[in-house]
């Protein structure tokens, strides 16, 4: 029973349904602020090594996932109810509609040749 | 005195005692921070089209005007902008940590990390003004209507004639410039970087704009900290106002590699 009990807190905390917890720890914070600082030290050299194409690829990967970290752990995301999380996705997904389906309109241009 | 919520809601199961902050229409504290926090996200989402929409544009034109963009990006400063960035994800640190400390009610820490986070803030604004007056310097203010006039034709400065600087540079060898392109095209394509620069100002002015709005937020936040208004039960204003400050701040975590990092490396051979 008290094991039961034990379980369903802790599952209760995994979940975050509960508002006591629902937030990370002070040492988790700043675990990703530091996460945060190396993402942009990183950025910041890699601009500087000619990768070619993928220049702005690894910038905006790198950037995604300070963002995603942003959001999953200052921004509550993590620890937030279902429908919050179904929003942010909403908009996030949003925005990749808007920047693949018009560069790939763009990119491909150059790929017909018109005789 | 019989509160109407309790005529119309009998199975409620936490807080029987009315918190001051309860709206009438919510059945208690945690439904209401649920319903705050998504209006924040919906109007969020609002802001993630008006910015996604800028860099959609941003990214087309990079395609279209490469050599032109790589010369404007190249020419903004690539330290400032590192350290602004450094400046920022810190007070998004100290916005989180002052939600920490609302959701402890701990009075003193709450304002202590709000009025850090705004130093940050006027830091990264104090910064980001140092970056247009070298640009309003430099003459690469777009359009003809503010500043000196943008320096494609050397009507920047009478007594420096030249074509300009960004057209100079892209020919100067010791810029990394090709001095076998030739001059007519260097003029065109500094007349393009115009375009970068109407985008650069665009984007950073309008995230610049949310800063100073933020700003006035965290004030509002910070005085309602120092009358001891927010605790464990009701913390949501300053956890919205920190949604906010985040988000600005992830703003910026985009412009800083797309405007500054993402044209600056070299191409070999």
């Amino acid at each position: 029973m008290a094991n039961q009990m034990q379980s369903h807190s802790s599952q209760a905390q995994d979940h975050s349904k509960s508002s006591e917890h629902a937030h990370p720890t002070l040492g988790l914070y700043f675990t990703i602020f530091g996460a945060l600082i190396v993402g942009t030290c990183m950025t910041w050299a890699i601009a500087f090594v000619d990768l070619g194409a993928f220049n702005p690829v690894v910038a905006l990967a790198i950037a995604c996932i300070k963002a995603t970290l942003v959001i999953l752990y200052f921004m509550h995301v993590r620890y937030s109810d279902r429908m919050t999380m179904v929003t942010v996705a909403a908009g996030f997904f949003w925005l990749l509609i808007l920047i693949t389906l018009s560069l790939s309109d763009y990119l491909s241009r150059s790929l017909i040749t018109v005789h | 005195m019989v509160k109407r919520r309790d005529l119309v809601s009998t199975n409620q199961t936490t807080t029987t005692e009315h918190h001051p902050a309860l709206a009438h229409h919510f059945d208690n504290m945690e439904q209401q921070q649920g319903a705050s926090t998504f209006g924040m996200w919906v109007f969020m989402l609002t802001e993630i089209m008006m910015f996604g929409g800028l860099f959609a544009a941003y990214l087309i034109y990079r395609l279209k005007y490469y050599d032109a963009f790589k010369a404007g990006s190249t020419s903004i400063s690539v330290s400032w902008g590192f350290a602004n960035t450094l400046v920022l994800i810190a007070s998004s640190l100290t916005m989180a940590l002052a939600v920490w400390a609302a959701q402890r009610g701990d009075r003193k820490k709450q304002v202590t990390f709000l009025i850090l986070t705004m130093i940050l803030g006027a830091v990264f604004l104090g910064v980001k003004a140092k970056e247009y007056k070298d640009k309003w310097e430099e003459c690469h203010i777009p359009g003809h209507v503010i500043g000196k006039g943008f320096n494609t034709w050397g009507g920047c400065d009478v007594n420096n004639p030249k074509l300009g600087n960004i057209a100079d540079e892209m020919r100067d060898p010791k810029e990394h410039g090709d001095p076998s392109i030739p001059e007519v095209s260097a003029i065109q394509t500094a007349k393009q970087t115009e375009i970068f620069f109407s985008f650069y100002f665009a984007m950073t002015g309008l995230h610049a704009f949310h800063m100073v709005i933020g700003l006035g937020l965290l004030t509002w936040l910070t005085l309602r900290a120092r009358s001891g208004e927010f605790g464990p039960a009701y913390y949501t204003p300053v956890e919205l106002g920190g949604l906010y400050w985040h988000f600005v701040d992830i703003v910026w975590i985009y412009l800083f590699p797309l405007l500054y990092l993402i044209s600056r490396h070299q191409h070999h051979g």
